[in-house]
């Protein structure tokens, strides 16, 4: 076992910001097209962060032009350039599934009050 | 079959990593090696050509005795394992020298050998991947049935080799062209791409594909 943790830990980002589900984040995707290479943005509302080794993901909702979509991201996929927390969320759950139903003011999630 | 040069191994598990163009790779763990040879079969001796390897290290009172007396020959210790690779020429080859998996270089392709998990007795559904009957539409206690086994007075009888139910695993599975996604001679492992038959901890043997 502690040679497969070896391996996994070698494929593992280290410099991954810590978020959980209704933080506000930006996720930034390296394209590549031929040989260009080029940098899409992806920010949106992390609905669930599934956890693991090499295998952990997270998904981040984002509406566009009315329409809700969803994207589930390797969390130590080399294809992320970065992850930018802009905003942590206030959530009582861990997987926020019930934004998907809620719509226009609803589906806000309140920021959480930081204690100065 | 090609007669190659291979080495034995412990599959120790698998996982998944990141390829080099960072797509997800699924990945067998197999910690192989170093096997010393323990013996030097030969066409004028024994008919054949072919090394006797050793793996996985064991102390002296889990042998009996016959065992010990051939294993301390080599004078490598005393193993777990002992098994045979039949090759072409065993030129160059001497008692005593270690093997490692340093003799694979990474993309390579490489067959693996290894005992598949035990089944049990199983139905044709599982076993040979029957359809199996209706669900409904009146059928009663036939749902996992194979059906008719063959035709009726002409041959009158069930032809050898039929598919139906029986054990199932638990046989020796090669899996050819498996490709090596990495080496770590330092610390005697070496990854492999998918699946290597046989449970964790089970005994594998890696043979060069050519």
């Amino acid at each position: 076992m502690e040679a497969i943790k070896k391996i996994e830990r070698e494929h593992m980002r280290v410099d991954m910001p810590r978020f959980k589900a209704g933080d506000t984040v930006k996720v930034q995707l390296r394209i590549i097209e031929g040989e260009k290479e080029r940098i899409q943005v992806f920010q949106g509302v992390v609905l669930r962060l599934r956890r693991g080794s090499t295998d952990a993901t997270f998904t981040v909702r984002k509406v566009s032009d009315g329409i809700g979509v969803e994207r589930v991201f390797p969390l130590h996929s080399p294809f992320i350039e970065g992850v930018e927390v802009l905003s942590e969320g206030k959530t009582r759950q861990s997987r926020i599934y019930y934004l998907k139903k809620l719509k226009g003011k609803a589906a806000r999630i309140k920021s959480k009050q930081i204690w100065e | 079959m090609a007669k190659t040069l291979g080495i034995l191994g412990k599959k120790l598990g698998m996982t998944r990593i990141f390829n080099h163009d960072g797509s997800i790779l699924p990945v067998t763990v197999v910690s192989a090696g170093p096997c010393p040879i323990m013996q030097v079969k030969t066409v004028d001796k024994e008919g054949y050509n072919a090394l006797q390897l050793g793996f996985d290290e064991v102390p002296e009172r889990k042998l009996n005795k016959p065992a010990k007396g051939h294993q301390s020959k080599a004078g490598k210790g005393l193993f777990r394992h002992l098994r045979e690779l039949p090759l072409e020429a065993v030129d160059g080859y001497e008692v005593g020298q270690e093997l490692t998996v340093g003799m694979f270089a990474r993309g390579e392709k490489v067959k693996v050998t290894g005992r598949s998990k035990g089944k049990g007795f199983q139905g044709v559904m599982k076993r040979w991947n029957f359809k199996g009957m209706c669900a409904s539409h009146g059928a009663e206690k036939v749902h996992r049935s194979p059906g008719s086994v063959g035709s009726c007075t002409m041959p009158s009888k069930v032809f050898k080799g039929k598919k139906m139910a029986g054990h199932m695993g638990d046989r020796r599975v090669t899996y050819s062209s498996a490709e090596v996604v990495d080496v770590r001679p330092e610390e005697n492992i070496i990854l492999i791409k998918g699946q290597v038959p046989g449970p964790k901890n089970g005994l594998v043997v890696i043979r060069k594909a050519s």
